[in-house]
């Protein structure tokens, strides 16, 4: 397992209450900070129109597609409600002194 | 100006839609004004305060002018209430419906969904199916056979836009369609941007729509007297002139079939009144730009971006001295639109992406 995991940024890149974009070998993901200082991954893009959601608004466990307003809850992927109908793909997320990484699997 | 004129294809499952798919048109990545992270945050950051504010004044203001209007019914005096009264349900309700469509109007999602169904109603909008066709509009704004909301398309009809002033038209549309879904039929063009699970929903709320406006009836009747009617309902035909007005200045004249806001969008200052009834919509660029920046805090976002934006018309009354010639040019030539010219400061349309929209003069 341990060798899937990929650093994404030192904690500091993120913001409490905010999300960074991610790529990496042709995907890109979306990375979170909660308020309460944990770390999260979905897929990047917006499962509505395929919009970076790194540009959208996070509100405590709620992120919101830039675009359109839909929202998933980050940490599940669940989406919340219209225009957003098909959930996000999570991945696991662990810091290691003051890395983030990310399994992609 | 070009000279040949190109007959446009509205329909929603016709050839322009079509080719607008096939071309890349639609669904395309749009340009943005660069603003920095932490700028874009504090700009897209929810409150409750200030929609609870203007709602209580809003639903507060129809109380009073609604009430009075009712209780001077029978002599002139009731008039001015109700002028007053039309304008806060047949065009704040547009406002309130668009805002708190987007989710941005309050913090609390619940109070957005209440003032949703509550506008939605009022400015007789199915609140199924026009959240999705607004979410197709900023998908797609002005992309003709793609956008569901062109309020003015070419060559202009403007016996249509005289009779919607009054809202003749669009409010018999509105009635019809409620009839339609509340049968239980949904149509092809309907079809196309509302998703099958969402369109069950659509029939429920026509049928209560309905059922508000058969009790509505069966008032007046019992009353003898249209009273009831000039409370609910006909305040979408007398009022909705104030929301008409604003309406077709967000992208009445300009450019279709671009990837810009500011060649088809129009930013325009307004007074205080129209911007309360208007919820700030008059900042309409900015508002397609970043549909995330909740209304009031678009006046913050215009200061901030307005070097990179087109001039805006200086008031309502501009914005009609340049946009109803260029109605009267598209009547002869629908290929005819007003360029918007950046300042200085600005970036520079893609030359390779407009090249139809710069070309013209």
């Amino acid at each position: 397992m341990s060798d899937s995991w990929i650093a994404v940024c030192s904690r500091d890149e993120i913001d409490e209450e905010d999300v960074m974009r991610f790529d990496h070998e042709g995907r890109t993901f979306a990375i979170y900070r909660s308020p309460d200082d944990a770390f999260f991954a979905t897929d990047g893009l917006c499962t509505h129109e395929k919009i970076h959601l790194a540009d959208g608004l996070v509100m405590d466990e709620v992120i919101e597609c830039p675009k359109h307003n839909g929202r998933f809850n980050y940490k599940t992927g669940k989406a919340l409600g219209a225009p957003v109908c098909v959930n996000l793909q999570t991945y696991p997320v662990k810091l290691d002194g003051d890395t983030v990484y990310i399994a992609i699997g | 100006m070009t000279t040949s004129a190109t007959k446009r294809d509205y329909s929603l499952i016709g050839r322009d839609a079509q080719r607008a798919v096939e071309t890349g048109l639609s669904a395309a990545e749009w340009y943005h004004t660069d603003i920095p992270r932490k700028e874009m945050k504090e700009l897209m950051k929810r409150e409750d305060g200030p929609a609870i504010r203007d709602t209580a004044l809003w639903l507060g203001g129809m109380v009073v002018t609604g009430g009075l209007g009712a209780a001077l019914w029978g002599s002139w005096w009731c008039v001015p209430f109700f002028l007053v009264y039309g304008v806060l349900y047949g065009s704040a309700s547009d406002s309130r419906w668009h805002e708190c469509g987007h989710g941005t109007a309050f913090k609390t999602r619940w109070m957005n969904d209440v003032v949703y169904q509550i506008a939605c109603f009022m400015i007789m909008r199915n609140p199924i199916t026009w959240r999705w066709s607004h979410t197709r509009h900023h998908t797609d704004t002005v992309i003709v056979g793609r956008d569901p909301e062109i309020a003015v398309m070419r060559p202009p009809d403007l016996f249509r836009l005289i009779l919607n002033v009054f809202g003749i038209l669009d409010a018999g549309y509105a009635m019809v369609d409620m009839l339609r879904n509340a049968a239980g039929i949904i149509s092809r063009e309907e079809k196309t941007f509302v998703p099958a699970e969402e369109q069950p929903k659509a029939i429920r709320v026509a049928r209560i729509w309905l059922a508000l406006y058969a009790a509505t009836i069966v008032a007046a009747f019992a009353m003898g007297s249209i009273l009831p009617l000039m409370l609910i309902g006909l305040p979408r035909l007398y009022g909705a002139w104030h929301h008409v007005m604003t309406g077709l200045l967000q992208h009445g004249g300009l450019a279709d079939n671009v990837i810009d806001h500011r060649l088809n969008s129009r930013t325009v200052y307004m007074n205080p009144f129209s911007r309360f009834v208007y919820w700030n919509m008059n900042y309409h660029v900015e508002h397609h730009m970043f549909p995330m920046v909740p209304y009031h805090a678009l006046p913050r976002l215009h200061a901030m971006i307005k070097h990179d934006l087109p001039a805006p018309c200086p008031s309502i009354l501009a914005g009609y001295r340049e946009m109803i010639p260029a109605f009267l040019r598209q009547l002869k030539n629908e290929d005819y639109f007003l360029k918007r010219s950046l300042p200085p400061t600005a970036k520079p349309y893609r030359e390779d992406f407009e090249p139809q929209a710069l070309a013209a003069e």
